[in-house]
């Protein structure tokens, strides 16, 4: 079942959804299917298997900073995510898959600054169950403990966070889970549940959002991206393998 | 000063399925209909990019900006009730359809049970079954006389179904369009509920089996089974949505005008007559009041009640004295369900919002309660909605939330976890309820609403026997391990459940326990309808879609009626 899952006609498509026979008015949905490669093959580079972090520059030399400053406090934000989703032999880990660019770039953006959030006081701590009520942002929260993080290996471990080994990372990332990590205006087990979503959010997210580098995280899973169709499958009693696809093949 | 404008037959307020269904209806009876939309406009053109789990699904693209407007919660009166800041127990919408562009299409009609709950429960199992802690009351209709609006829902959603469910209500005809595909996983749990017993049918879908017209002339696609439908909008125009079909229909008529941006903060009365709303452009911050014969509110449920409470209008329920009917009977659900563990992998990335079989042998007063200590049940449904991979990561309770072995489980379970899960009925509560909030406020100035809301013991009687039920099925289905849902504790409300709420603006055929009467028309301003699920006196055991598309074609009836010959309609 691994081949050619793409190997459907635009005609066939437009078959199959009805919009052939009219039943799409206003034009909108075709026009935008002009330029969309149902059957382009070559897809982006890197496609064959994961080969660690070597073979995915290619797709991500255009990535930088857009957030944080300075490269130590990314390395420690690095090491973290690497922590949480370590490469192994199923496939790379968060450093591999663009993880911390990905968190950085969203930290940047409306993400970072909560900007769909209701942010206006007053703020009270609250119980667990009315969620969120701290008056930081994320960008804020992030960068905060990022220091923190440093700041406690200097104190358990006496060495930078970067410097540790694993299992001391581990400790330390343990702390802030537990909420046994002062901070400022917020829980640090808030901090610890963000960074692992935000994590996991790198991971699997559409590539084109500078994670999941050539779709490795999406391979490892077994899902395949952004399909057009599954009606001919959705019977399928086998477990379907398809040719990966990113959003980004809608546009080039 | 805000700016007057032309006198409208109809103003609604929001324009997803109850605004668009109303719209559409008056309009083609002549009439001139204005709706107030504070989203955007956006069509099937605007989704052909969706599938895009971190956009949609974790980052809201398509719901409300709670920069601008949010609700406070809390737990019960003695808690400090404080902002939801960030969206999470459920999803409000926002944007032409409204939460109808990003649903599932579970469709469903209420239990005729539902309708007469009161009577029915009390004549069968005496008056103290429950305590008077809960109000539960008769809807001031009967399924009968709904049944009509139900079909006429159906055939403009043109739904797909089999109608081999014993305990449904009668129906005056068929689905519109056959049943989903039955697939592998669904099979296994046909298989197991029928070797146990229970009578497994198709879910009704709003997610086509095949390409549609509806009576209106407004064509639906078929369902290619993406996996994208939750939190999405659909690239083909294949999950039956308010934009198009109804919107569309309006618009044809030359009787229907939208003003986008339109954020109403205001419904304006005068003696026991309303005479328009006052809205807000939210891009340029200008002011207008829009005069009409008849207001309709057709916003979600939180904003029809807080839109009530500003206006002063109906008297606000208070839980301490029981009176006032405004905000009372706020009701959720309760989701039992259990994840079972398989060796084999599955096609779970595929699917659709309502792929699903369902048996209802556990819903409403289907089973015999004598020896329960709970009324009412759920549906319960093996469903394929699609799983995405951020946030579908099965492990077991003794695995590691992160890490290499959490790294390891997640990615081996996702294509081998499947879900059985309920839409459990909610009973009203006294101390459940809605009011308006005294230190936080929108950024117009206008306060926020408050929810005071927690689980009760019905609740957990009935979440218990479900999750026990479920696990069995889930067993039978084959899985290597059973995970039983945890029993419920408090309401919280950052994890999302489920966006099913009701109540607030409760119908019923008095003035004295109810908001509205059966035409969902204000018993205190007969040109103020209010419509949607906040009309429910209870929430039952389905997703409220059915029943609030019907109550929408009910209301239309009634403006229309209304229209020509004034007056209270009962």
């Amino acid at each position: 079942m691994d081949k050619d899952k793409k190997g459907l006609s635009r005609r066939d498509f437009l078959k199959t959804t009805g919009i052939a026979t009219g039943a799409l008015v206003g034009g909108g949905l075709i026009g935008g299917l002009v330029g969309y490669k149902v059957n382009k093959e070559g897809q982006v580079a890197g496609m064959g298997g994961h080969k660690g972090v070597g073979g995915v520059q290619a797709v991500a030399n255009n990535r930088g900073l857009m957030f944080f400053t300075n490269m130590a406090d990314f390395n420690i934000l690095s090491q973290a995510v690497e922590r949480i989703f370590p490469e192994d032999d199923l496939g790379p880990g968060a450093i591999g898959l663009g993880v911390p660019y990905f968190i950085d770039n969203q930290l940047a953006g409306n993400y970072g600054s909560n900007a769909k959030e209701y942010m206006q006081g007053p703020f009270f701590p609250g119980e667990t169950t009315q969620g969120y009520q701290s008056r930081l942002t994320r960008a804020e929260i992030f960068k905060q403990a990022i220091t923190r993080m440093n700041e406690e290996a200097q104190k358990k471990f006496k060495m930078e966070f970067v410097k540790l080994d694993g299992g001391q990372m581990d400790e330390i990332i343990t702390a802030f889970q537990k909420n046994e990590v002062a901070m400022k205006g917020v829980e640090s087990g808030f901090f610890f549940r963000l960074l692992r979503q935000a994590t996991l959010e790198g991971a699997y997210a559409d590539p084109i959002y500078n994670g999941n580098i050539n779709m490795e995280g999406w391979r490892m899973k077994g899902f395949p991206g952004n399909q057009m169709t599954y009606i001919s499958e959705i019977e399928n009693e086998k477990f379907v393998k398809y040719e990966l696809e990113s959003l980004s093949s809608m546009d080039h | 000063m805000a700016k007057t404008l032309e006198k409208v037959d109809v103003v609604t307020v929001g324009l997803g399925w109850t605004g668009g269904i109303i719209a559409a209806e008056c309009a083609k009876a002549g009439l001139k209909v204005v709706g107030l939309e504070r989203g955007k406009e956006r069509s099937t053109a605007d989704f052909l990019r969706v599938h895009d789990e971190y956009r949609y699904a974790m980052r809201y693209e398509l719901m409300q900006d709670l920069s601008k407007e949010t609700i406070t919660f809390r737990n019960n009166r003695k808690m400090r009730a404080l902002p939801m800041r960030q969206m999470g127990s459920f999803l409000l919408g926002e944007g032409l359809g409204g939460a109808g562009t990003h649903w599932n299409g579970q469709t469903w009609r209420f239990l005729p049970y539902d309708f007469e709950i009161k009577s029915m429960t009390d004549r069968k199992y005496g008056k103290n079954k429950l305590s008077a802690d809960y109000l539960l009351q008769d809807w001031g209709i009967t399924y009968d006389e709904l049944e009509p609006y139900f079909d006429k829902f159906e055939k403009t959603a043109g739904l797909s179904g089999d109608a081999k469910n014993p305990f449904a209500g009668k129906r005056s005809s068929d689905y519109p369009t056959p049943a989903m595909k039955k697939t592998p996983i669904l099979k296994k749990f046909e298989t197991a509920t029928s070797k146990l017993g229970y009578t497994p049918f198709m879910l009704p879908s709003a997610n086509l089996s095949e390409s549609y017209t509806n009576p209106d002339g407004e064509s639906i696609s078929a369902c290619q089974y993406c996996g994208f439908c939750e939190r999405f909008g659909c690239e083909y125009g294949a999950k039956t949505s308010p934009e198009i079909t109804v919107i569309p229909t309006a618009r044809k008529t030359g009787n229907f005008d939208i003003r986008f941006h339109a954020n109403v903060i205001e419904v304006l009365k005068k003696g026991n007559k309303v005479t328009g709303v006052k809205y807000i452009d939210n891009q340029t911050g200008e002011e207008y009041i829009q005069p009409a014969e008849v207001v309709v509110l057709t916003s979600y449920v939180m904003n029809n009640a807080k839109l009530l409470m500003v206006s002063d209008i109906g008297e606000q329920y208070n839980p301490e004295t029981q009176k006032g009917t405004l905000g009372k009977n706020y009701a959720y659900q309760i989701l039992p369900g259990a994840t079972g563990f398989f060796d084999e992998q599955m096609n779970v990335f595929m699917g659709a919002g309502s792929l699903g079989m369902t048996i209802d042998d556990l819903n409403g007063d289907n089973f015999d309660h004598s020896d329960l200590d709970f009324i009412h049940g759920g549906s319960i449904s093996m469903t394929q909605t699609g799983t995405r991979p951020i946030q579908t990561n099965p492990i077991l309770p003794d695995t590691p939330v992160w890490g290499a072995e959490f790294k390891k489980a997640s990615i081996y379970n996702y294509s081998r976890t499947l879900n059985v899960s309920t839409e459990g009925a909610s009973m009203p509560h006294k101390e459940n309820f809605m009011s308006l909030d005294t230190d936080y406020k929108d950024v117009y100035g206008v306060p926020l609403l408050q929810l005071t809301y927690n689980f009760t013991e019905q609740d957990r009687n009935l979440h218990k026997y479900l999750t026990e039920k479920i696990s069995t099925i889930m067993k039978e289905m084959g899985a290597k391990t059973v995970m039983a849902g945890n029993p419920i504790t408090n309401y919280d409300i950052v994890p999302y459940q489920t966006t099913h709420n009701t109540g607030g603006t409760i119908m019923g055929s008095n003035a004295d326990d109810s908001v509205v009467n059966n035409y969902l028309q204000h018993w205190d301003a007969d040109n103020l309808f209010v419509v949607g699920a906040g009309n429910f006196a209870h929430n039952s055991g389905y997703n409220p879609t059915g029943t609030v598309g019907a109550l929408a074609y009910r209301a239309s009836e009634g403006i229309i009626k209304y229209s020509k010959s004034g007056g209270s309609l009962v």
